[in-house]
């Protein structure tokens, strides 16, 4: 008797919340699909195509209603959010919406990140990190904090010194302001030009190995379509012998290497340069001491320790360091140049004594 | 900004250019409603009904162009790098082509995608009389019909309308403002749009009955020529950087029940050492400790 009552009850309560609920419930063959991050909803049911056939108010009034229901759906998904109050208890309700799931292309292609300039690549190898300076620095002339440059900065407006020392190992009669206005315009100069130099690197870094062979959108200059266009010639089965070429296009082959030539001495050439090649070659691989560029050596190794040391002091202050590794390399920063050409003439000596046979 | 060749002098230039270069969240799409030759009245209306709905992000040519997008795109290309609009409306006529309106999408200043609609019926905004909602309303996009998924064109087709119509991205919305419908159906081969107001009226619970007020303008649409893009850069174009996807969050896991279990990394310790509440009975009176020292170390006295 009990349990019949319960059942009526729950069953009663159940038909009252359906009834609440008529109002806003709709009945539809394939649930619709929702992205509520765009208010986006799709609706798959075939719509009545022929009730929709006949023009006129009709047709209208069916929209209307297909409308009506697809934004009821969409509206109940929406209000299901979870929402609050903006601004206090008497504010608005505002939904949190969640991020938007159609997947849509994007206006211009992701940004890509720009290779390290050659100070920056320095600076990672040596270790040096930025400081930090403060904007405002102070002026004792004027007694405030001023700017540390542009508008009003401390220590005056340069353009108009009214001082120009002469330094102690110039010319008593050069002029001295041509001589720092000359010396601005060189440095501007200078930085513009390394900035160009950086940007044309990176440019060409960026375009070194084309990944996919031409860029769909047509950002393709000159030089990648050249090369692009040679590739495809080669790739034939007579490696490009008999393509066709356009007016103005040279006619004999284009090296592979691209233009840097390796010269190959003539196999029956000059006898005697070979003879004391060859000979020089043997006293190398025979003798006792090896034959070592020191300066190379040392700045390889340094250059290494250098290396190392900045990947693992990370932390750790780098002045010190930097000092000591500036003074180590001096000495043997052009130790290229030097080591090539010291070692003729160190081994020279020797070389007479045995070509002299 | 990377890669200027010519720096900007001013912060104003610099602004503008940063505004317009590529980043990993991109600004809200404008698009760009450019009349042909030959537009005549009701294609004139249709883009200014649109530009209406489009506010603010949408820019209305006030001069006839005379181009021809299907055979030549530089001149909207042109235009979308001066405007920095990536979505076009451009609206035609002529005795073949009735009442033309292509619907265009680019990427990277280039014409990704061209579809080709013709426009039947016309309601302007200006011939329904009733209120409208205020300008910049996110719409509601609701879109009917099995062709949309069947159809390639037509799926593209719906891809175009989502991306013009969208408007800004935005994580939380109120829920009064939700006032605009537009409503797509695609129907025996033509396209149906109709937009409109939406009442929210009582109803039993929480959620409100929906009413609706036909609005804003209304078009019966047929598709004519489709421009699409290829398929690698159609998928160029959808690639989405790596810096977008959200961060994990680690040792953070949860349960069924909806409990939030963290993970916390302890080094050893040792437990003999450990800082315990301090009870006041049990603490060592100096006596004891004294005792308990026994052989302790005196102080190092300071010679004087």
């Amino acid at each position: 008797m009990a349990a019949v009552r319960v059942e009526a009850v729950l069953a009663a309560a159940e038909e009252q919340e359906a009834e609440k609920r008529r109002s806003i419930t709709v009945e539809k063959e394939l649930e619709l699909e929702y992205d509520l991050g765009n208010l986006l909803a799709v609706d798959r049911n075939p719509p009545p195509a022929a009730a929709l056939r006949g023009a006129g108010p009709r047709r209208e009034a069916l929209l209307q209603a297909l409308a009506r229901d697809n934004t009821q759906l969409l509206m109940s998904r929406l209000w299901e959010l979870p929402a609050e109050r903006a601004g206090g208890a008497g504010g608005p309700l505002v939904a949190q919406l969640p991020e938007p799931t159609f997947r849509l292309p994007r206006e211009k292609p992701p940004p890509k990140p720009r290779p390290p300039t050659r100070w920056e690549q320095f600076a990672r190898l040596k270790g040096i990190r930025r400081k930090k300076k403060t904007s405002l620095v102070w002026d004792e002339q004027a007694k405030e904090w001023r700017r540390r440059w542009g508008y009003r900065r401390a220590g005056g407006d340069p353009s108009r010194a009214w001082l120009a020392e002469v330094p102690a190992g110039a010319d008593p009669e050069e002029d001295q302001f041509a001589r720092l206005r000359r010396e601005k315009r060189e440095r501007v100069a200078r930085n513009e030009l390394n900035r160009l130099r950086n940007l044309a690197r990176a440019h060409r870094a960026g375009s070194a190995v084309p990944a996919a062979p031409l860029h769909p959108t047509g950002h393709q200059d000159r030089d990648e379509l050249r090369r692009v266009a040679r590739v495809a010639r080669v790739s034939t089965a007579s490696l490009g012998r008999f393509q066709p070429r356009l007016p103005k296009e040279s006619a004999e082959p284009p090296s592979r290497s691209g233009g840097k030539k390796r010269r190959f001495e003539p196999l029956l050439g000059n006898l005697a340069a070979e003879r004391s090649r060859q000979l020089e070659l043997l006293r190398d691989m025979g003798s006792k001491k090896p034959v070592l560029d020191i300066t190379r050596a040392v700045n390889k190794q340094l250059r290494q320790e250098e290396a190392e040391a900045a990947a693992a002091n990370k932390g750790k202050k780098q002045s010190k360091r930097g000092k000591r590794g500036r003074r180590q390399q001096r000495p043997g920063r052009s130790g290229k140049k030097n080591g090539t050409r010291r070692q003729p003439q160190q081994q020279k000596p020797a070389g007479g004594g045995i070509g002299g046979r | 900004l990377i890669y200027c060749y010519r720096k900007p002098k001013t912060k104003r230039a610099k602004r503008f250019l940063e505004k317009r270069e590529p980043k990993l969240n991109e600004n809200t799409k404008n698009a760009m409603l450019i009349k042909g030759g030959n537009a005549n009245l009701t294609v004139t209306e249709v883009l200014k009904d649109i530009y209406a709905v489009k506010k603010p992000f949408a820019v209305v040519y006030k001069r006839k162009n005379i181009t021809r997008p299907f055979e030549d795109q530089t001149s909207l290309e042109f235009f979308s790098k001066k405007s920095d609009c990536s979505l076009f409306l451009f609206g035609s006529h002529n005795k073949k082509r009735p009442n033309n309106l292509i619907i265009g999408r680019m990427f990277d200043y280039h014409v990704l995608d061209m579809i080709e609609l013709g426009v039947e019926n016309f309601v302007s905004l200006k011939d329904i009389k009733n209120s409208k909602c205020p300008e910049g309303t996110k719409p509601m996009l609701i879109f009917a019909g099995d062709m949309f998924d069947v159809n390639e064109e037509y799926r593209r087709l719906k891809s175009l309308l989502i991306d013009f119509f969208r408007g800004p991205t935005v994580p939380s919305i109120r829920l009064a403002g939700l006032e605009y419908v537009l409503h797509f159906t695609a129907v025996d081969g033509k396209i149906y749009m109709r937009s409109y107001k939406v009442l929210l009226k009582k109803s039993g619970c929480k959620i409100p009955r929906i009413e609706l007020e036909e609005m804003g303008p209304s078009l019966d649409l047929v598709m004519r020529r489709t421009h699409l893009a290829s398929d690698d850069l159609y998928k160029l174009s959808l690639k989405q950087p790596k810096g977008l996807k959200p961060k994990k969050k680690k040792n953070i896991s949860h349960d069924v029940f909806g409990t939030t279990y963290g993970r916390i990394h302890m080094q050893k310790q040792d437990l003999s050492k450990l800082q315990t509440r301090k009870m006041k009975g049990l603490k060592k009176r100096p006596a004891e400790k004294s005792a308990e020292d026994g052989g302790a170390t005196p102080k190092k006295s300071k010679s004087a």
